[in-house]
């Protein structure tokens, strides 16, 4: 805290202590008195008078002790002190790689709509750091097959199951920027379909949709290369995402169909940073994919079921790839219907004793893939594949949002009313 | 903290090995100081040298300089801490004192209706991970304008003994409040541009901890500084506008500020962040919609610095999703979270009782412990040491294998506990089945793949035929 000299003497009046006797001044003399204590007046003017009398005594003039008031004081008087905020810049040298998801008739493909990826100079949504060219998109999840899934999505697609093709225009309708067929099917432990039957079912979801388009496997380690290649060739030049290459199965493989008929991958590795350093690596260098046509899954766990560690691998990818790492500065896919699989997001309540209600499931489940997402956003994921159509409204709505694409609305303060 | 190294808090200690403080060497201390698990304080001999010896007291006081947080900490009620931070980024260190849940009541509000909602608040219990989650405190909000009603319900709410932030921007109202409850150390909400003249004298008068309130930074800041260098407590709102472009601006404001303070050694503002996902009450919608917006915005702030905040959704569908996102973030990321492997004993089990068998993932081993034991099954439980991996990630990257099973049941010697040979294998392994029968010689039959539906399961499955 600072006094002046006029504000001293302002202060000495209140007390009624006139003149101090003796004393003359001259120059300005600040007096400091020592900060943080919520010390009370006595003390204050004390302190305030020590001070003056040391810068007094410096100055050469003799120091009288003036007699101080005892009585304790109505009130003290404060001033506002005026700061500045000099927010700080923070900038990077690197930039995410931009990944364009589908390609129109002019550019070798079929498409209506393509969707851009990546782009991003700065953290996710942080506009004051650098302009973020794209916002992140959401493919909404097909299956070729009918599979079990949670009532409360069940329900929205439950009519459409049995159709792929149906399935897909239904999810561009529920607000799908992209759809994604999942060959389930193919898998020798389900169907065994195979591949050759397989493609034909892309070039329904194709032919349905002007969207772009994801393909995804089974999973199966051995027959998934086979089937994305196939499905690579019938799409050729559509600009699918294959999803996906991972380091135990023939990435080589899945690289070269999308190099040779003008796709991107999809590079999945199980939240582990330096595993994703590697397989990019190998997909860029040794099958010299362009840069432009790979997209990273550093795997999404779902809120409470991992979500720290997903979000804490995915924020270090991103981290590195701002900060110039090119074997990490790619856009980040996240397969956010994972939250599904957790317990809270689908079971009728909770089995344990002890908990509160968890209340009704219809309402926490969409919340469950939400939060995931959403915390995911802030981490840099820039696609996302999801499912519940309430879970994707919130979604676009958030990240439009933040994303700086909304207006103004006022409302009215929270704090004095009824709610 | 400004110090990165040991060494530099070693050099201030006694250096004299005592063991006074817990730990084996004033080294030992250091480092533990360095990673905020123990205080400077914690050297009871460099406390009490303070008492009378000058340089003691002087290394006492340089170490409490050196060692305080980036981000003030600040005490409401009794022990809830808010802020105390040190970096931006989680996997940095770690974040501290988890985001301070309180819900809001009102003054006008019926009393049966405050004592519901106070009830819901203190009696909210979330099992995960070996305990259960709850939530911090109450706003009691002002909407009365009457100083007498605002105590009164002030009061009413102490009576619940959670921490308490008293909401009111009228000097009167908050008066009439700190006369019924300040020795309960509430938050005061908020000095503003207009009030804070009258605020500081309070929060003065009553020694409790203040939030300043402007969406002008530089008010903020203004604020800040003349509480603080009055040496009053400050938390700062920079107003959490609930939609639109006003939403962003506050998501803005809130990275500026923390970023600053943390990277830019802006001290007058490296306060705690109250956010108040409440405003979403008055954007438009019906009450779900707003619900799940509040909810939208409280996630964000939880990730995003957010060290206080105040809601109104009290629906459990809303406040399971913030109180294990809070538990997610806030995980220290240096611990890995594991249980020890070995065979445990569920309600009491005998020889005819069905042995399973899980990971030593934390998250995992609490479920299935908690879905056994709150369903009255009686079983043996095998834990297995996955390296802290889940069952579906440890069967996939072999760390959940036959051979590990196997050697498992031999060192637990649970073979000679039961008198059956069958082993419950959960259902994300059930790919194991044949490879654990050939490796153990037991029977093994898949679970369910949520323990959740064991009991279930055993009903039509055990003993088996």
């Amino acid at each position: 805290m600072r006094l002046n000299l006029e504000e001293f003497f302002k202060l000495l009046s209140k007390y009624e202590i006139e003149e101090i006797e003796g004393l003359k001044l001259e120059g300005d003399i600040e007096i400091e008195i020592e900060e943080g204590a919520a010390i009370d007046v006595i003390n204050e003017i004390n302190l305030a008078m020590q001070h003056l009398m040391k810068a007094l005594s410096m100055l050469g003039a003799a120091p009288v002790t003036p007699s101080l008031p005892s009585a304790p004081v109505p009130h003290r008087e404060f001033r506002l002190l005026e700061e500045k905020f000099e927010p700080l810049p923070v900038k990077y040298s690197g930039t995410i790689q931009e990944v364009q998801l589908g390609a129109k008739r002019s550019e070798g493909g079929s498409r209506g709509s393509v969707v851009k990826l990546g782009g991003e100079r700065s953290l996710p949504f942080y506009l004051f750091d650098s302009p973020q060219p794209n916002l992140p998109a959401i493919a909404i999840d097909v299956f070729d097959r009918p599979i079990p899934l949670p009532k409360a999505v069940r329900e929205h697609y439950s009519d459409v199951m049995e159709n792929p093709g149906e399935w897909a225009k239904k999810a561009v309708k529920l607000g799908a920027d992209v759809v994604t067929i999942h060959l389930v099917s193919t898998d020798p432990l389900i169907d065994d379909t195979p591949p050759g039957e397989a493609a034909k079912v892309v070039e329904e979801v194709l032919q349905a949709v002007k969207v772009p388009v994801i393909v995804g496997g089974s999973g199966n380690k051995e027959k998934d290369p086979v089937v994305l290649e196939k499905a690579a060739e019938v799409a050729e030049g559509e600009r699918l995402l294959l999803a996906s290459a991972t380091l135990d199965m023939d990435w080589e493989r899945i690289g070269n169909a999308a190099k040779n008929h003008g796709h991107v991958v999809l590079s999945w590795t199980q939240m582990d940073m330096n595993n994703q350093k590697t397989l990019n690596r190998y997909l860029l260098k040794r099958l010299e994919l362009p840069r432009e046509s790979l997209v990273m899954d550093p795997t999404t766990a779902a809120l409470g079921y991992g979500l720290d560690y997903a979000y804490t691998n995915m924020e270090r990818i991103r981290i590195a790839g701002l900060k110039g790492d090119e074997d990490l500065s790619f856009p980040i896919s996240s397969g956010t219907t994972n939250a599904w699989g957790a317990r809270e997001a689908w079971m009728k309540d909770s089995p344990i004793e002890g908990d509160t209600s968890w209340g009704p499931r219809e309402l926490r489940g969409p919340l469950w893939e939400i939060t995931t997402g959403l915390t995911l956003s802030l981490a840099g994921v820039d696609l996302f594949m999801m499912m519940h159509p309430a879970a994707v409204a919130v979604m676009k709505e958030f990240m439009a949002t933040l994303g700086g694409r909304k207006d103004r609305i006022e409302t009215e303060d929270w704090v004095g009313v009824e709610l | 903290m400004k110090v990165k190294s040991p060494l530099e808090i070693y050099r201030l200690l006694p250096k004299t090995n005592c063991k006074e403080c817990g730990y084996d060497t004033c080294m030992s201390l250091a480092a533990h100081i360095i990673d905020r698990s123990a205080k400077p304080e914690d050297c009871k001999p460099l406390v009490e040298d303070a008492k009378h010896d000058d340089e003691a007291r002087q290394n006492l006081e340089k170490l409490i300089e050196l060692t305080s947080p980036e981000i003030d900490e600040v005490i409401v009620g009794k022990d809830l801490k808010i802020g105390g931070e040190e970096v931006l980024h989680r996997h940095e260190l770690t974040f501290f004192n988890p985001t301070a849940l309180f819900f809001d009541v009102w003054d006008t509000m019926d009393d049966k209706e405050i004592d519901r909602r106070c009830s819901k608040v203190v009696g909210y219990r979330k099992f995960y991970v070996g305990r259960f989650l709850t939530l911090d405190g109450i706003a009691v909000r002002c909407t009365s304008g009457n100083p007498e009603r605002f105590a009164e319900v002030a009061k009413k709410v102490a009576g619940y003994g959670s921490p308490i932030v008293l909401v009111s921007l009228n000097a009167s109202c908050m008066r009439a409040a700190l006369e019924a409850v300040g020795e309960h150390n509430p938050l005061i909400y908020a000095a503003t541009l207009e009030n804070w003249e009258e605020f500081l004298k309070l929060a003065l008068e009553f020694k409790t901890p203040v939030v300043v309130r402007s969406q002008d930074l530089d008010a903020l800041k203004s604020l800040a500084a003349t509480f603080r260098s009055s040496g009053v407590k400050v938390v700062l709102d920079p107003v959490t506008e609930p939609v639109g472009e006003g939403l962003r601006e506050t998501f803005e404001r809130v990275i500026q500020l923390r970023r600053t303070a943390i990277l830019g050694g802006d001290k007058e503002i490296a306060c705690p962040l109250i956010i108040t996902p409440i405003a979403a009450w008055k954007a438009e919608g019906d009450a779900v919609s707003r619900a799940y917006w509040e909810t939208v915005i409280a996630s964000l702030f939880i990730i995003k610095y957010g060290d206080a905040m105040i809601l109104h959704s009290l629906e459990p569908y809303t406040i399971m999703p913030l109180i294990m996102l809070r538990a997610n973030i806030y995980t220290d990321p240096r611990t890995p979270v594991q249980v020890e492997a070995g065979l445990r004993e569920i309600n009491s089990p005998d020889p005819d009782s069905p042995v399973f068998i899980t990971t030593n993932f934390a998250l995992t081993y609490y479920t299935v412990e908690s879905d056994l034991t709150s369903g009255k099954i009686k079983g043996w439980l095998l834990v297995l040491d996955t390296e802290g991996l889940g069952v579906e990630v440890s069967v996939a990257g072999g760390q959940f294998t036959a051979e590990k099973v196997k050697e498992l049941i031999d060192k637990t010697g649970v073979a000679e506990k039961v008198n059956h040979s069958y082993l419950v294998i959960p259902g994300l392994a059930a790919r194991l089945q044949g490879a654990i029968e050939d490796e153990t010689g037991w029977r093994v039959l898949v679970g369910p793949t949520d323990s959740g539906r064991i009991k279930g399961w055993l009903e039509k499955n055990w003993p088996p035929k």
